[in-house]
């Protein structure tokens, strides 16, 4: 490998027209490609000084074949001059604050001096800009008279003329501004920032146009045999076929309005040439209508040269499908298709000790048809560096010249480490380091408490899979990027991985309160675990059957010396707590690693909060999480499915008496509402501070409404126990919430549009079906009725309203925020905290003196505290502190 | 006449000091780095001009922190280009 270098400077400056008449290779003349032989005209645009790219031909410049040669640039003479459009900014800034006549800076050297004070910098430190001069006066260096220049889209510059107190526009032909350009001297340019040796501002008014070589615009040939060139080159053509007939118009002394009229066509050539995007120009257009990519296009926006092949490339050793769940996966394995796994390779080098092993690889070949197969290898690289294919006939061959010195592709099996990614990658969980499990089926397989990370879900995500290729990037892989490594996020020192939906109903329904069960359910429970013995049974009935309580079931899988105190997710912060003694079983104890009192549920297990977990994490490690985390999958599903779980159209059923409390309930609050308006109507309502008698009513009516709503849902949770599956998810915290019960069992609520009831719609009323005026709570998007009971056509509207609005708002937050994220991301990717504490750039300037200014690594702290103290001194006196 | 607001003795504003050229010598030295590495302050920031520092000195600043209570910054003063 050469040695790297350093680059000392880099120079910007514009194209002379000297340099692109140097660096040309041919001039180009005909507006032609091929002829009817398929061969290059010389001189035309495909001529083949430029470069070659049909196999077989030699460039005519470096007589290199079409692999190695580079392609040169031609170059195109034209018969006027025309403006750069990249540059017609700075050709208007130019025009105007220099003379047009003299071409000095419009300043004398005193203001010269005022403005540019603090000129100690090599360039004239400080730039000059259009502000700097005063409008509308003479030279101070000639005395002639100034006139305003206007600049009009796409290029047209002209002046303004004043005469007899009327305006009137004097066009400014490309030749004229060159001239003004070309009359500037380096003194005042260097003023304006611009350094005349590499970038004289006349080089922005072209006069001679580069031809970029073939190899950056290659023809296509189709399948039925025609050529189909690139979209530079059909622009080129453009330029070239006017280029000529203006030159021949020119020589023929054609009257002045054809001249103007070809000149403006070949600025319009030359601007599409080099940006088809630009406003007020219409971009020129393929036969089929389709816009040109031109030069612009090729570098702009996603898909272009910075964002699209520089900064994102495709990448060989991945695969990418559909992700489906597999709770018996351990969450640091992956289950991979085995047609995957037959593709993907790894490379082993050959040593004395592998050979023989290496040589059975390669014997079994390509092929694999069952799971059970052992694998075998894709290629075997030479050590000259020759790639052979295995297949066939030639397995016993290469296997017996295999030695030492040569590398096996060898495909995946089962323990083998790799890349899991998901898209969009926000953090750095989004990509974790699995070990990959061989599996029937065409999707990759993934353990559900792995999802939160990477934010997936099975409604037809897919998901990519990258193979490392070294011991190495395994090595990081293994030790850096694996799955039990980031358990805990660096956001917020949580763990992030964790039991989801039926992992917590399971769980939950398992421990709570207190169960009893016998030897063959206890094992039916704990059968996939790694567990030898069974503790003392809690219990013995009178028959003589031993029972194991739910609790010690639980206990089974925590560590032993395991000590905690918490509340559960069900815990409803009563005024005083009864601890052990709680009637919903939310005081959690753990002593000596087991489970004394209480429900585990999404506080002790869940991904985000996980106080089990995190408590693991800290006093075991992240390998003992890893394990409880598998466990705990594994027998919450067992657990769930004990009792099985289920929810349907009538769960959602009350009984009469609960109906017919809900109806009394939204009676007494539309009565409330509608006394109110009377109040308010009779100018008797006194209106609260910095708010007017309206919106006063407003707010009154929103909180009785809601109070109304809330009770109902009240009501239904009364009548709708833990038995109900919906208030299950709810209590436990697996999915839900109390306001989805209350809405699909009470009533659904107030609709709003911006925290507001809806107030928009027809004349003083949201629809036609109320009075105008009316203040009513149905009036403005209150639903009586729940979702069970269905909608009235009015409060479907008013939901549908509701509804939509947070439609627009996730819509427009996920693009807004995910444009804040990449510019986040650009601004710090390359930070990083150096072994001095410091947080550096990579040139090494400091960012942040210490970091975080306490130097606490979130993942190692508390939840913002770097040391856990009630977490030790729980674990040391097994009571709550 | 008016009376000059000193920003140093608003609440927000943290505390500024210029910093001696041996303290400046030394903190190079504790994290072995140029006058180029360090953060910068215009030499027009309000803080800066009612401390009186000038172009080139670098200036400590004394902030109250979330985490660590007290945290120390140091900036070296530049001249804020136009635009």
């Amino acid at each position: 490998m050469p040695s790297p270098k350093r680059i000392g400077k880099i120079t910007f400056g514009l194209l002379s027209p000297k340099e692109i008449r140097t660096m040309s290779v041919r001039k180009i003349i005909w507006a032609d490609t091929y002829d009817d032989d398929g061969f290059p005209y010389p001189q035309g645009l495909m001529d083949l000084a430029l470069g070659v790219i049909d196999p077989g031909l030699r460039c005519k410049t470096c007589d290199q074949k079409a692999a190695d040669c580079p392609g040169h640039f031609g170059h195109i003479e034209l018969a006027k001059p025309v403006i750069h459009v990249g540059y017609t900014r700075l050709i208007r800034k130019l025009l105007r604050v220099t003379c047009r006549s003299c071409g000095r800076l419009l300043l004398s050297p005193d203001e010269i001096q005022k403005v540019s004070l603090t000129a100690d910098d090599e360039l004239g430190g400080e730039v000059l800009t259009e502000k700097d001069i005063k409008k509308e006066r003479a030279c101070p260096h000639c005395g002639e008279l100034q006139l305003k220049v206007n600049f009009e889209k796409p290029t047209t510059f002209s002046e303004v003329l004043l005469e007899e107190g009327r305006k009137s526009e004097h066009k400014l032909t490309p030749a004229d501004i060159r001239a003004r350009l070309e009359r500037i001297p380096p003194s005042d340019l260097r003023l304006l920032g611009i350094n005349p040796d590499v970038a004289r501002p006349e080089w922005t008014v072209l006069t001679v146009l580069p031809v970029p070589p073939v190899t950056m615009r290659p023809s296509i040939i189709l399948e039925n045999g025609q050529r189909s060139e690139d979209d530079l080159t059909h622009k080129l053509v453009d330029i070239i076929r006017i280029n000529q007939r203006f030159k021949e118009n020119q020589d023929a002394g054609a009257p002045q309005l054809i001249i103007e009229d070809l000149w403006e066509l070949l600025q319009y050539h030359v601007t599409t040439y080099l940006d088809n995007e630009v406003a007020g120009c219409p971009p020129a257009r393929h036969r089929s209508g389709r816009p040109l990519k031109t030069l612009s296009q090729r570098l702009k926006g996603k898909d272009g040269r910075f964002r699209g092949s520089l900064s994102g490339k495709r990448v060989n050793f991945s695969a990418r499908t559909v992700i489906s769940p597999n709770p018996n996966l351990s969450v640091t394995e992956v289950g991979v298709p085995l047609s995957i796994a037959v593709e993907m390779t790894v490379p082993v080098r050959v040593t004395t000790h592998n050979l023989e092993e290496m040589r059975e690889f390669v014997l079994r070949g390509p092929e694999r048809r069952t799971l059970r197969d052992p694998c075998g290898a894709n290629y075997v690289i030479r050590p000259d560096k020759r790639r052979l294919r295995l297949g066939g006939d030639n397995l016993e061959t290469i296997a017996e010249q295999l030695e030492p010195g040569y590398t096996v592709e060898r495909q995946l099996r089962d323990g083998d480490i790799v890349l899991f990614n998901r898209q969009p990658s926000l953090h750095r969980m989004s990509i974790m380091a699995h070990r990959i499990k061989v599996m029937d089926g065409k999707t990759f397989r993934l353990n559900p408490a792995v999802c939160p990370p990477y934010n997936a879900d099975f409604d037809g995500d897919e998901m990519n899979l990258h193979v490392p290729q070294t011991e190495e990037a395994r090595a990081e892989a293994a030790i850096l990027i694996a799955v039990q490594e980031n358990i805990l996020s660096p956001r917020f020192g949580g763990p992030i991985i964790g039991g989801i939906h039926d992992h917590i109903s399971g769980i939950f329904m398992l421990t709570h309160d207190l169960r009893w069960f016998t030897k063959s359910e206890v094992l039916y429970l704990l059968k996939y675990g790694e567990i030898d013995h069974l503790p003392e049974p809690g219990r013995i009935d009178e028959d003589g059957t031993p029972r194991w309580s739910n609790k010690q079931v639980f206990s089974m899988i925590l560590p032993s010396d395991l000590n905690m105190v918490f509340r559960a997710s069900s815990c409803v912060n009563c005024d005083e707590c009864r601890h052990v003694d709680c009637e919903r079983d939310a005081y959690v104890r753990i002593v000596d690693g087991q489970l004394v009192s209480g429900t585990v549920d999404k506080k002790a297990i869940g991904a985000f909060d996980g106080a089990i977990l995190n408590r693991i994490i800290r006093r075991f490690g992240m390998d003992r999480a890893s394990r409880f985390i598998d466990d705990v999958t594994k027998l919450s599903i067992r657990a769930i499915m004990i009792d099985g779980f289920s929810f349907g159209i009538d769960d959602e059923d009350l009984s009469r008496t609960e109906h017919g409390q809900i109806e009394e309930e939204l009676a007494r609050a539309k009565d409330d509402v509608e006394r109110r308006i009377r109040i308010f109507e009779e100018g008797q309502l006194e209106p609260m501070p910095g708010r007017t008698p309206e919106e006063t009513l407003e707010m009154q009516i929103m909180q009785v409404l809601g109070k109304a709503r809330d009770r109902t849902g009240e009501i239904a949770g009364r009548h709708l126990g833990l038995g109900n599956s919906a208030v299950l998810m709810a209590v436990s915290g697996a999915r839900g919430s109390m306001l989805n019960l209350t809405q699909m069992a009470g009533c659904i609520g107030q609709q709003s549009v911006r925290g507001e009831r809806i107030m928009r719609g027809y004349e003083e009323r949201t629809l036609p079906h109320y009075r105008r005026r009316d203040r009513g709570a149905d009036a403005h998007g209150f639903i009586l009725h729940s979702y069970k009971e269905g909608l009235s056509p009015t409060e479907f509207f008013f939901h549908a309203i509701g509804g939509r609005e947070g439609l627009v708002d996730t819509a427009v937050r996920t693009s807004q925020s995910g444009y804040l994220q990449r510019r986040l991301i650009n601004a710090l990717q390359d930070l990083k905290v150096a072994y001095d504490g410091t947080v550096r750039t990579t040139m090494g300037r400091i960012i942040q003196y210490h970091y975080g200014e306490d130097g606490t690594d979130p993942m190692k702290g508390s939840f913002g505290d770097p040391v856990d103290v009630k977490g030790i001194v729980e674990s040391v006196l097994k009571e709550e502190v | 006449m008016s009376i000059k607001l000193n920003v140093l003795d608003h609440v927000m504003v943290p505390d500024h000091q210029v910093m001696s050229a041996d303290e400046v010598q030394a903190l190079l030295e504790r994290y072995s780095i140029t006058f180029e590495q360090l953060p910068k302050i215009y030499h027009d920031d309000a803080a800066v001009k009612q401390i009186g520092g000038k172009v080139g000195d670098v200036i400590r600043v004394i902030r109250q922190s979330q985490t660590a209570g007290i945290a120390e910054a140091y900036r070296l003063v530049i001249r804020r280009p136009k635009k």
